[in-house]
């Protein structure tokens, strides 16, 4: 990977600022839906070059930080089911469900393990043939085509133990629900760079026939700001469309060979979000054809009713209503360390990127 | 604190200082460990040595730029640099595994001696225990070294004041991506290698060209991030550094990029962080760069009265953010 530095170049930067400066005239509030903008914005300190007219606010997009209790729970409980390895990507690990975490059973001696890719899980299924192994599937389409591809490969190799428990999650619904919530002002939306690659600018044009521009960004610092300046162009403007400023990853339609695969494995099913609540078809579930590999079908555990942290303010973090820094737990009962909600715990999370870097 | 120990414990970040602070230090307190520096400073009258220990427990045991056995001399004999002192006796203690094979003991061996000569330093003492297979992975070597601290030397994580300078001899990030690079379940391509090195010359000749130099600390585990967070709480002062001074290689960027990490949590085994007088800066940054081992040197940052035990960096917009230490764990035996 090279040319990292050109998007980070200061002299442009300061160009692009003086840019917003000079277009920006209306109070706006600008909604990011991705983890990994909330931690670029945090890092580079992009809220502190911008003028005050322009509020930038953090929404559902921190993958593992959406997941309900209730998922996380049954993870857990599989995973304590005898014979079983589960597998996740690391950053699932530490976040609290109702009662504990994936890294607390882990050290209690529960089959635990974390994996780069899908194939890692697919290659330990092979080398136990006489355990059962499950892929707990969390994340957006970032994630979701590299485990439906686990799956197609799986019944290829002739895996009988390998099984997903699908919780993978879409984000347009989500941006519309938080707009029919109607809690918090959200004038645009920075829409996720590393998402659009997969799916590409389409899903979001019934958000942008709403009145609501978007902006595909990346995640330098210049990507930012000038994705910033694009949906502030627009909001200025009366505008509202779709635009690509991450046009080095993102075409129109997306990856097409991604979105046959996701096609081919899983059907949109209604999902838990965390903060939200269910929204209708926003999630992932896997086809009747493969039903087989369905941890959901093969695994029959009893879970008590989930429960929320006392005092915890993700959920309304999540839908942009509250800061993180407006949580009465935040940086004291809820730091890193010791955290008690899961934007706390996640890299991604927006009180960890907040914590971390200062607000 | 969490009842079971977590592999973050040994990350060298904040969880294992909180457990050196709240359960070591608390069993064995005495003035000397309670200085927390990387080495223990003893004051035997006459002379004035300095003593540390380490452990290493990398995996895999080779890895591009070098070996657990360069790491064990260079990482304690840099311990001991640190302090100012001339590393003098090592002592090297084994832990290996039941099937281990002789060529690779033998070529890890290789590399120590190699390490040592270079250094200036003689394995004079050692052990050696076999476990059964699965009692350990592979190898695990534990090292420890004394020197002898010169009489004028007065160099501790505690004496930094506002205004000094910070200076890094080099690129950050070099040696945990290159062992990253060669994991299992993680291999990628690179051309990168580890920066391990003894420091100890490029030390001796720093001190040589100024008196007035404060702080001096290798940036293993926790990075660079962890040790100006040690320094800043040590000393009680605040450290600003600028993004963009510090020197990352591309490679290093583009491969943090794709796993996540920050380069400024990444481990170093060949680079120092040195707190110097401002006076002195300029002087320090010419003797390092004659160093092979310091050809990249650079002043990154200054000292600052406030905000007390804090480390700041200046963004490349022009913002500025908290340079937090690391938070649970990255990738656990990186050393």
């Amino acid at each position: 990977m090279r040319h990292l530095s050109e998007y980070r170049d200061p002299a442009l930067a300061k160009k692009f600022i003086e840019e917003i400066r000079k277009v920006s005239h209306k109070k706006i509030s600008l909604m990011e839906v991705c983890g990994t903008h909330t931690v670029a914005i945090s890092k580079n300190g992009i809220r502190q070059v911008l003028p005050e007219k322009i509020t930038l606010l953090s929404g559902p997009g921190c993958p593992v930080c959406v997941t309900a209790n209730r998922d996380l729970d049954k993870a857990i409980a599989i995973a304590q089911e005898p014979g079983v390895i589960l597998t996740t990507f690391g950053d699932m690990m530490k976040v609290p469900g109702s009662h504990s975490s994936l890294a607390r059973e882990k050290a209690e001696g529960v089959d635990i393990r974390m994996v780069y890719s899908t194939l890692d899980a697919l290659g330990i299924a092979e080398n136990n043939p006489n355990k059962k192994v499950v892929f707990f599937g969390v994340g957006f389409e970032t994630t979701s085509p590299t485990v439906a591809l686990s799956i197609i490969e799986a019944e290829r190799r002739g895996l009988k133990n390998y099984s997903v428990l699908v919780r993978h999650k879409v984000i347009p619904p989500a941006m519309i629900a938080l707009l029919s919530l109607g809690e918090v002002r959200i004038d645009g939306f920075i829409c996720p760079g590393h998402v659009s690659t997969i799916i590409g600018s389409l899903p979001y044009e019934p958000i942008a026939a709403e009145g609501i521009p978007c902006v595909i960004g990346g995640f330098e610092p210049l990507d930012i700001l000038q994705s910033i300046l694009m949906l502030t162009k627009q909001i200025e403007n009366g505008e509202s469309c779709v635009e690509i400023q991450y046009s080095r990853s993102v075409r129109p339609r997306g990856n097409e060979i991604a979105l046959q695969t996701l096609d081919k494995v899983f059907k949109l099913a209604d999902a838990d979000w965390r903060g939200i609540g269910i929204i209708p078809e926003s999630g992932h579930a896997l086809r009747e054809e493969y039903a087989a590999f369905d941890a959901d079908r093969t695994f029959k555990v009893d879970i008590p009713p989930p429960k929320e942290a006392q005092g915890c303010s993700c959920g309304e973090i999540l839908r942009g209503v509250k800061f993180p820094h407006e949580c009465k737990l935040f940086g004291k009962a809820c730091t890193p360390e010791a955290p008690v909600g899961p934007c706390m715990v996640s890299s991604e999370g927006s009180c960890a990127a907040y914590y971390r870097y200062g607000k | 604190m969490e009842d079971k120990i977590l592999l973050a414990h040994g990350s060298g970040g904040k969880l294992m200082h909180d457990l050196i602070k709240q359960l070591f230090l608390k069993k064995f307190n005495n003035p000397i460990l309670a200085k927390l520096d990387d080495m223990a400073a003893l004051d035997l009258g006459e002379a004035k040595l300095a003593f540390t220990t380490d452990t290493y427990v990398v995996d895999p045991l080779f890895f591009p730029g070098g070996d657990i056995g360069k790491l064990a001399i260079c990482g304690t004999v840099n311990d001991l640099a640190m302090s100012g002192a001339i590393p003098k006796y090592i002592s090297a203690a084994f832990i290996v595994e039941e099937g281990l094979p002789f060529t690779e003991l033998e070529g890890i061996l290789e590399s120590m001696a190699e390490a040592a000569r270079e250094a200036g330093v003689a394995v004079v003492t050692g052990d050696t225990k076999v476990v059964e297979k699965g009692g350990a992975d592979k190898l695990f070597i534990n090292t420890a070294g004394v020197g002898i601290i010169p009489g004028d030397a007065d160099i501790s994580g505690s004496n930094a004041k506002p205004g000094d300078k910070v200076i890094l001899s080099g690129t950050i990030g070099d040696h945990g991506i290159a062992v990253m690079s060669h994991r299992e379940g993680l291999k990628f391509k690179t051309t990168l290698a580890s920066d391990c090195a003894p420091l100890n010359q490029l030390v001796a000749e720093i001190l040589q060209a100024s008196k007035k130099i404060r702080c001096l600390r290798d940036p293993t585990r926790g990075g660079l991030a962890s040790t100006l967070n040690e320094f800043a709480d040590q000393s009680q002062v605040g450290i600003v550094i600028e993004e963009q001074l510090v020197p990352i290689k591309e490679e290093i960027l583009g491969a943090c990029e794709m796993l996540g990490y920050d380069p400024f949590h990444i481990a170093n085994e060949g680079k120092l962080v040195a707190i110097v007088a401002p006076e002195d800066t300029e002087k320090l940054v010419t003797v390092m760069r004659e160093n092979k081992y310091g050809k990249d040197a650079t002043v990154i940052g200054e000292v600052v009265d406030e905000p007390k035990g804090k480390v700041m960096a200046k963004t490349i917009i022009g913002a500025t953010r908290i340079l937090d230490m690391l938070v649970g764990e990255q990738l656990p035996r990186i050393c």
